[in-house]
């Protein structure tokens, strides 16, 4: 018999990167129907065309690097940069946009940096904050309704005539809110009032059921969601209740704009967090509360980008400083019976 | 007797598909003799036996063949009777794959037992002669680590220890020997727990055991009955649950400190075999020759518990449970998790071997090649020492074994969870156990080199003393030749007409210049001997020579 000596443990599951990944794409597959539901198939486009330029890019990468390609690229980590940077850009944008978001997220935010697991910043984050803030108009020009296919082919190749922009995108419910708050017009904000958009209830509850799949398949776990999400109601719920008119509900923030993409998708990437649940607890509060910061008292409309890239500095830290106890040391004693001093371990 | 569920649960750990059905089927088998015997004279840590015997010599069943002296060793005795056909250096069962000095006997196939009394009223005899007892009988830790039991429970004297645990849990897949011996044999063990609660004067036995052994957990009720003092407490089936430390906080909520041991918590561990063979050698008198190994996987098409001689060879033990050995891939000896590989079947089964899986690649298929890291934190989920095994493979693979150490290394108990879980399939133990090599060697270079650096320095020391030393002489010398040179010119002037034109010269210098003259002498009379043989001139010879000799002599007498 030919005997192989290899070394401990033998066994294990069949869960692989590859696996997570795929679980991540069906997970945002509703998300991606409701898009195209609502706004047409702008998104789908987007969506297509991003992960293809994110394979090829990975590919040119790999092979720059001497990698071999079709092992790493069965990670999957690049179809879901591409999917997760063809979500968050508006159906309307042009074909270039994604290229240029996507030269910088792959080789530079992610090869540079030696590759999946050392990259620093979310990719797709990355490439979204680069693009918001060098191509202001493209990346707001969010649609207000469905848009016929012949309009979309139309921006998609960059030839939209300026005149016929302004019938069928607008500002999005937290633009509405930021423009009407800095003008200091006093609203009837009530909990459910009438920033808040049907169209953008339905995504955001869309990429909430996809992130509830990814819990409930043991793909993310509960710490970073819950965080963010409960650091963002409590912030917007405190100051609510302070002043009802110039500050939004707590319903606004968090099924408005990319709250539950960031939640469920972005925020729990496991790269770019820190890597233990008690850390993880501490990041996506951190997130919440500077995605109600930057919402409130900052330039921009939306803040998930920017949140969860500023946390992602921080992640190494709060890693460093929020080291469990490991078993057996520095344990707390106490005195047992009476009679010597034993050990009773605390956690 | 208390049945309860443990107060305590695991910290980490994971839940393993647990592969026990496949050898519980059958009861205990028993084996036919192997047609040799190879015992090895050291089969865990400490002193290897010295063999009492010599080749050819007749041996009965129980019989000492390797004696020890140091505090922890065991003794080694014959699994049966017959004759000593070597004693050698043989493949042992060990993951370093490195020979150790066995003894090989031959079966006579007539099992005739030595000459051997148990004791009659053993709760009531005097301790130190138990402890005698048990490590005569060479009882090591029959769970897979193998302390010598003796050296064990041979405690310091201000150690109080109030709780025996007997370890049944059996944490890792695929093994069943110890669930099987509480099926067949619980009074054993619980005889033998109660003899050791007895010695270390316990208060308290609890058993820990998982929710997946029902009929033995039936089994120890049966035998306990009503006694007040032994509890059985259930775990849910969770590995490493099994791991001494892991266990006794999981049974009594103590933690042992990571630089002691469970008696510093009042705790006495004891793997349920060993308290069985705690029981032979102290009521029968039976040294411990033998123990239940599993054997399983899908290599061997019947799968069972055996009751195997101690110094079996694996092939047998193989051939017996009916293996197909061109199907077997592997050969692992203890479970999956924590097992290691064997690189043929031709060695001996020894005191810690309780589980062989003759593994096909149906079972275990070769591991998928390593992804990188993505960071995703589940190894720390489940590592029950609540280590951060991503720093720690960070640090291993950039070599800075020093922040290794820091981060707790040394805690790892290399239970394999961690490397279970991985989602890109890291061999993370395998990293682990490169850092702590590398650190290891790097402790004993360190050490190395303090040795040497002491050493230097007192070289130095030593040289730096003696150059001293000499130049105190040289100076005295010195001096003490001023002082004979002032006495010198002193007499001189007191002796003024003698020898004004003649220079001051001190005896040194004329004895100096009487030596290289009558040298000068001896040369020339050797020159002219020479000369006189080849029958040469010699007439400028004999001047040099006269005027040489005119030179000695009055050298000679200004010396004088």
């Amino acid at each position: 018999m030919m005997l192989s000596t290899l070394s401990s443990p033998h066994t294990h599951p069949p869960k692989n990167t590859g696996q997570v990944m795929r679980q991540v794409c069906y997970a945002l597959c509703p998300a991606l129907l409701a898009l195209t539901w609502i706004f047409g198939l702008g998104s789908l486009i987007n969506a297509i065309w991003c992960v293809f330029l994110a394979v090829t890019l990975e590919s040119l990468c790999l092979k720059l690097r001497n990698k071999p390609i079709k092992f790493y690229l069965k990670d999957g980590s690049a179809i879901v940069t591409g999917l997760l940077l063809g979500l968050s850009i508006t159906p309307l944008a042009p074909w270039w946009l994604a290229v240029i978001g996507l030269i910088f997220a792959i080789p530079i935010a992610k090869h540079l940096y030696g590759g999946l697991g050392q990259n620093p910043f979310n990719p797709a984050m990355i490439a979204y904050a680069l693009l918001l803030i060098s191509f202001p108009v493209e990346m707001t020009r969010w649609p207000t309704q469905f848009i016929t296919p012949e309009h979309i082919m139309q921006s998609f190749s960059s030839s939209w005539p300026s005149m016929g922009i302004d019938k069928l995108t607008g500002a999005t419910p937290l633009d509405l809110f930021k423009t009407s708050a800095q003008q200091h017009i006093i609203n009837n904000n009530t909990w459910l009032n009438g920033y808040l958009d049907n169209k953008w209830l339905m995504i955001n509850t869309a990429f909430a059921l996809g992130g509830i799949y990814l819990l409930a398949k043991k793909i993310i776990t509960w710490h970073i969601p819950v965080a963010f999400l409960s650091s963002l109601a409590l912030l917007s719920t405190a100051f609510f209740m302070f002043d009802e008119a110039r500050y939004a509900s707590p319903v606004l923030h968090l099924l408005t704009g990319a709250t539950m993409m960031g939640a469920f998708f972005i925020a729990t990437d496991p790269v770019t967090a820190p890597s233990a649940n008690q850390g993880r607890l501490v990041y996506g509060a951190m997130i919440g509360a500077l995605i109600y910061v930057i919402r409130t008292w900052g330039g921009y409309p939306d803040a998930v980008a920017f949140a969860v890239l500023l946390m992602n500095l921080a992640a190494p830290l709060i890693d460093t400083l929020l080291q469990p106890r490991t078993f057996g040391h520095d344990i707390k004693p106490i005195t047992w019976r009476g009679k010597n001093e034993l050990t009773h371990g605390h956690y | 007797m208390t049945l309860q569920k443990a107060p305590y649960p695991l910290i980490g750990g994971v839940h393993l598909p647990d592969h026990k059905h496949e050898s519980t089927q059958k009861p205990i088998q028993t084996l036919t003799l192997a047609p040799r015997l190879i015992i090895p004279l050291l089969q865990h840590i400490g002193e290897e036996a010295k063999p009492i015997v010599a080749m050819g010599d007749h041996v009965l069943k129980g019989q000492k063949i390797g004696e020890v002296r140091a505090f922890v060793s065991t003794p080694v005795h014959a699994s049966t009777s017959g004759t000593i056909v070597d004693i050698g250096l043989y493949p042992v069962d060990h993951p370093s794959q490195l020979h150790g000095l066995c003894v090989v006997i031959e079966p006579d196939g007539l099992d005739e037992w030595a000459a051997h009394t148990g004791l009659d009223d053993y709760l009531n005899a005097p301790i130190s002669t138990l402890l005698a007892i048990i490590k005569e009988a060479g009882i090591a830790g029959m769970g897979g680590a193998g302390f010598p039991t003796g050296s064990k429970l041979s405690l310091k004297e201000h150690t109080p220890v109030d709780i025996v645990v007997l370890n049944a849990m059996e944490c890792e897949p695929y093994i069943t020997a110890d669930d099987m011996l509480m099926r067949e044999r619980a009074n054993e063990v619980i005889e033998g727990a109660k003899i050791v609660q007895y010695m270390l004067q316990a208060q308290q036995i609890i058993i820990g055991i998982e929710d997946n052994k029902a009929q033995a957990i039936n089994a120890l009720q049966q035998i306990i009955k009503d006694d007040s003092q032994i509890i059985i407490s259930v775990t849910p089936t969770r590995y490493p649950s099994g791991a001494a430390r892991q266990t006794v906080y999981m049974l009594t909520g103590r933690e042992v400190p990571a630089s002691g041991r469970t008696t510093d918590v009042g705790v006495f561990c004891l793997n349920v075999a060993t308290a069985a063979a705690v029981y032979r050698a102290v009521v029968l008198g039976e040294p411990l020759l033998s123990r239940i190994t599993t054997v399983t996987g899908l290599g061997v098409s019947q799968a069972a518990n055996f009751e195997v001689l101690i110094g079996t060879p694996i092939k047998h033990l193989l051939s017996q449970a009916k293996a197909q050995f061109e199907q077997i891939s592997r050969l692992i000896i203890g479970g999956p998790m924590m097992g290691y590989t064997l690189p043929h079947a031709d060695i001996a089964v020894i005191k810690t071997t309780n589980c062989v899986i003759a593994a096909t690649n149906k079972d275990f298929a070769p591991p998928p090649p390593e992804m990188p890291c993505i960071r995703c934190g589940d190894c720390a989920v489940v590592c029950p020492v609540v280590l951060l095994p991503q720093q720690l493979l960070w640090f291993a693979k950039s070599k800075e074994f020093d922040k290794a150490k820091q981060h707790n290394l040394d805690d790892c108990i290399e239970c394999g969870a961690c490397a279970y879980v991985c989602p890109s399939n890291i061999p993370l133990v395998q990293y682990y156990r490169y850092a702590k090599g590398e650190l290891a060697t790097q402790q004993q270079e360190a050490e190395k080199a303090e040795i040497a650096r002491v050493r230097f320095e007192s070289r130095k020391e030593r040289l730096a003393q003696e150059e001293a030393d000499k130049e105190a002489k040289r100076q005295a010398r010195q001096i003490a030749a001023a002082k004979a040179k002032e006495d010198a010119a002193k007499q001189l002037e007191l002796a003024p007409q003698q020898n004004t034109a003649a220079p001051a010269i001190d005896s040194k210098t004329l004895m100096i210049a009487a030596a290289t003259a009558r040298s000068n002498l001896k040369k020339a009379q050797k020159r002219l001997l020479a000369a006189q043989t080849t029958q040469e001139d010699t007439t400028a010879i004999e001047q040099e020579i006269e005027q040489l000799q005119a030179e000695v002599t009055k050298l000679q007498t200004g010396l004088s």
